[in-house]
């Protein structure tokens, strides 16, 4: 192996006459954004989608912190009273807390961050960056997106017929004889219609990236983030039939009589357990990978240095992929699993910390010897790169199974998992948001205001997060609306964290529409010569049709 | 059998509200507790009960210890652990896997900010092109699996420790998950039945229920029947559920077992000092998820054999007693009670305590006026 980076002259000669043509006409607005088959535009349908769900699931959290921020039941009564109209009881207004726990979880999940990093990111640039014209299915593309639309809306609706109270994670019995009514069905149809979007969208990447690599682009050259993407779909498409399956399981015996997870007829909860973590574990590292790749490529950009140890970045997450198949029931330490078993899951769990430490030392790496310019993206992917490092060493303390059987459900795990995910994957998507806007959209964000979100929302977060992992080791759990006064400190303190990050979000806003309008153009190339991949060498935004003469990678 | 039982019940409670009958009769059947009554309770129908029996009933005679099995606010760390693996496993969080995350994490941060200052653009204009280093690849590898293993082996030890089958004289608590309270049984001390419900503040009950005061333990953690245990005794926890999956956790002991329905989940811990140990259910349960608290009272194992004898079980050695034959009202239980006297107590503060093996001769051991709970 000898320098795998491309480089942008490589490229050069060949792409010229994408320019020409018809690479520029474009449909009618109904055709192009309501029947569209271009990955550019589904991939900013899906980012508005993304975006649209990442505000309603924000302004969840806001309603759980608002609650949370002081001890006692302040809230929720007349919020549930609104909901459902009358004069709420107690019951209905914890009830109500069970389904903003729940709806905050899915929207995040399947709604907001898959969305984004795969439908958004992925469709955009991966076919850019292999070289390609498009995605392989075009119309299959098409109705990724537009499942997930009426999968929102089914789990948005669910709330005005009961709502979904059984947590993410939809454990049974809690629901199915724990929540009768139409909302939990409503939810397990939103989560089909989801999953499905998500299995095409995984068989169009897997396609493309296989089939539609320009010539030359052999795997060992195909950009981190096409990697990411790839290992990503893969993952996709193993783990989702398996959610499939168990949530159709979990429809039947709700609706039509079967037992699977029912002990009085033969069933087992803990089967559902399994199940559902089975996906659920892999589904963690989907929400991950494909931020991973954009860090790559961002810190590379602004180092302006080649990415340092690209086949073992690569083979990191392909590992990443493999073993997280393999460690599902670290989720369920304390399900009354035999000791042997919790040994196992305990020591493979711990093995993922191989891999991502491989990662953290290969971006600190790239970075070391480089000549770094601190624009905004670079400067969320530094926030991403320690973040991502303070969740993942408390994920290595949660898989000690016998250490877990304090910090199971408590607060601790939830200041893990959004470490990784708020902190983690959510600075990968502002980071990638940021590094490809001027891309996207032919013109710069405002550079100040996007340093001023990144510095208030890191403040933000980590006074909303950190907290979190002290009332865990105190002992709070998670999922209660009400707590016992000793709990009031750090809740307090992460509600004002809240509050701060939600400012920050209101400057990511204005500079959001400021820019996309009233921005300066962009070039082809802003960030100079660090950024090599191939979207660099189009023009702002890129053609309609890019590489209708395929570039050649030498 | 059953309509004895409720007779026995409704007799028991009614005698319960009628004031200070019980506890007058059972004054003989056990000795002072350690601690003494809270004198500021001012819950109805209520004597200041200076047995263990009346510790479930009525007014709690064990103090609150301020700082131990429960939550402290603004603290940074575990709870305090009263349980051999508990301490074992506070001991590897607190002095490995803490030291370690933390040395990592500040290892990356300074990385990250020596990287940030001396290879600003301002400060090395030209990048260097270096893109490989493979003995560097092969350290970062291997260095974390060191590292891992460094962790793994005390991880190891501790699940099998936390394992260990429970032994023969361990007493068998029973913890059964409903929507949205706690039953426990003890299947081996004959038929003790306890249902614990969390005590709602005082503007939250009618006139006249009961309500929680500060003596029966922190808000939303406070139970009206607490579980009595011993100490230094093994304890095994069996957990089930009737209606969905609840999880049995005490932080201070370092359990947490889920109870599902269909299954039986069994974990061995032992308790190493008196106390009052505060849990709460920690699996999603429904709308009271965060209303059904865990309290347990931890005793002296002489202490907990009079308990369990008042409330009308047995202790292993006490002569077998049908315990059908209920006498018509649990006053006459006195005269049996009398003759269990608690030996003296020892100070049972840590694991060497025997386990409750009075041979106290019961001729008969009726269901006490235990059940006036609900």
């Amino acid at each position: 192996m000898t320098d795998t980076t491309l480089s942008a002259h490589h490229f050069e000669a060949h792409h010229d006459d994408a320019h020409h043509h018809d690479a520029e006409h474009k449909p009618a607005f109904f055709q192009r954004w309501f029947m569209s088959t271009n990955h550019k535009d589904i991939g900013t349908l899906y980012l508005i989608f993304a975006i649209t769900a990442g505000v309603i699931g924000g302004a969840v959290s806001g309603l759980m912190r608002m609650e949370l921020m002081n001890p006692g039941i302040q809230y929720l009564p007349e919020w549930a009273s609104w909901l459902w109209g009358g004069q709420a009881t107690i019951d209905q207004a914890r009830d109500l807390w069970n389904v903003l726990i729940t709806a905050h979880g899915l929207i995040m999940v399947f709604f907001m961050v898959m969305p984004a990093m795969i439908g958004g990111f992925g469709n955009w640039f991966v076919p850019i960056m292999i070289g390609a014209p498009d995605m392989a299915f075009p119309r299959m593309n098409n109705i990724s997106f537009w499942l997930l639309v009426p999968s929102f809306c089914l789990l948005l609706a669910s709330p005005f017929f009961g709502g979904v109270g059984t947590g993410w994670t939809l454990y049974a019995p809690l629901s199915t004889y724990g929540q009768p009514g139409p909302a939990v069905d409503m939810a397990i149809l939103s989560l089909h219609l989801a999953g499905a979007s998500s299995i095409l969208g995984a068989i169009n990447f897997i396609t493309t990236i296989f089939n539609m690599r320009a010539p030359g682009m052999t795997l060992h050259k195909m950009p981190l983030f096409v990697w990411s993407i790839l290992v990503t779909a893969f993952l996709l498409l193993l783990a989702l039939p398996v959610l499939a399956a168990a949530i159709t399981m979990l429809l039947t015996d709700r609706n039509f009589g079967t037992t699977f997870f029912d002990p009085a007829g033969g069933g087992d909860p803990i089967l559902f357990q399994h199940l559902f973590w089975f996906f659920g574990h892999p589904e963690v590292y989907i929400m991950i990978l494909p931020g991973f790749g954009m860090i790559s490529h961002i810190i590379a950009t602004f180092s302006r240095k080649p990415v340092f140890g690209y086949l073992g970045m690569a083979y990191a997450m392909v590992a990443i992929g493999v073993v997280g198949f393999v460690v599902w029931a670290h989720h369920m330490f304390t399900t009354g699993l035999p000791v042997t078993v919790k040994m196992y899951f305990t020591l493979a769990t711990m093995v993922i910390a191989v891999p991502t430490g491989i990662k953290i030392f290969s971006w600190i790496a790239t970075m070391w010897g480089g000549s770094i310019s601190f624009k905004t993206p670079m400067m969320w992917a530094i926030g991403f790169i320690f973040m991502f490092t303070v969740g993942g060493v408390t994920g290595v303390v949660l898989a000690n199974g016998g250490i877990d059987d304090y910090m199971q459900d408590t607060y601790y795990v939830v200041a893990h998992f959004h470490y990784v995910l708020s902190l983690g994957a959510v600075f990968s998507l502002f980071a990638g948001f940021y590094y490809w806007f001027p891309k996207m959209t032919g013109r710069m964000y405002n550079e100040l205001l996007g340093q001023v979100h990144f510095a208030v929302f890191f403040i933000g977060v980590n006074v909303l997060f950190f907290p979190m992992h002290f009332l865990g080791l105190e002992g709070m759990p998670r999922r209660i609306p009400d707590y016992t006064p000793a709990y009031e400190h750090w809740n307090h303190i992460a509600s004002i964290g809240y509050m701060i990050m939600a400012a920050s979000m209101v400057v990511f806003f204005v500079n959001l529409f400021w820019s996309m309008f009233a921005g300066p153009k962009a070039g082809d190339n802003p960030w100079g010569d660090g950024a090599t991949t191939l979207e660099w060498t189009l023009s702002s935004p890129p053609p309609y049709h890019q590489f209708e003469t395929l570039p050649v990678i030498d | 059998m059953r309509m004895i039982r409720l007779k026995t019940i409704a007799i028991a409670a009614g005698l319960a509200l009628a004031g200070a009958a019980p506890a007058i009769a059972q004054q003989a059947a056990a000795p002072a507790p350690a601690s003494v009554a809270n004198p500021a309770t001012p819950a109805p129908a209520d004597t200041k009960p200076t047995n263990p029996l009346l510790s479930q009933d009525g007014a709690p005679p064990m103090a609150v210890t301020p700082g131990a099995g429960q939550p402290v606010d603004g603290k940074i760390g575990l709870q305090p652990q009263f349980s051999p693996t508990g301490v074992r496993a506070e001991k590897m969080h607190d002095h490995l896997l803490v030291p370690i995350i933390t040395v990592i994490s500040v290892l990356v941060l300074l990385l990250l900010l020596w990287c940030m200052v001396r290879y600003r653009r301002a400060a090395n204009p030209v990048p260097s092109r270096t893109s490989h280093n493979t003995v560097l690849e092969i350290f970062w590898t291997l260095a974390p699996v060191v590292i891992l293993v460094i962790i793994a082996i005390p991880s190891i030890g501790l699940l099998q420790a936390q394992f260990r089958p429970a032994p023969d004289n361990a007493v068998t608590l029973k913890a059964t998950g409903n929507q949205w309270f706690w039953t426990y049984e003890y299947p081996d001390l004959g038929d003790i039945q306890i249902t614990s419900n969390i005590l709602k503040e005082k503007d939250e009950v009618q006139p006249g229920q009961q309500y929680r005061t500060d003596a029966d333990g922190p808000k939303l953690l406070a139970v009206d029947n607490r579980v009595v245990l011993p100490v230094g005794v093994p304890i095994r926890l069996i957990t089930t559920a009737t209606d969905v999956i609840h999880s049995w956790a005490v932080p201070a002991f370092w359990i947490k077992l889920d109870a599902v329905p269909g299954r039986l989940n069994e974990k061995t811990f032992q308790i190493d000092k008196p106390g009052l140990y505060f849990g709460q259910c920690s699996e999603l349960c429904g709308a009271n998820h965060g209303f059904m608290p865990i309290a347990v009272e931890a005793v002296p194992p002489a202490e907990f054999a009079a308990w369990v004898r008042a409330k009308g079980g047995k202790m292993p050695g006490d002569a077998s007693a049908p315990s059908t034959a209920a006498p018509a009202q649990p006053g006459a239980d006195v005269s049996d009670a009398t003759s269990t006297p608690a030996p003296n107590l020892p100070p049972a503060e840590n694991g060497t305590a025997t386990p409750p093996t009075t041979a106290q001769p019961a001729t008969s051991n009726a269901p006490g006026a235990s059940q006036s709970d609900i």
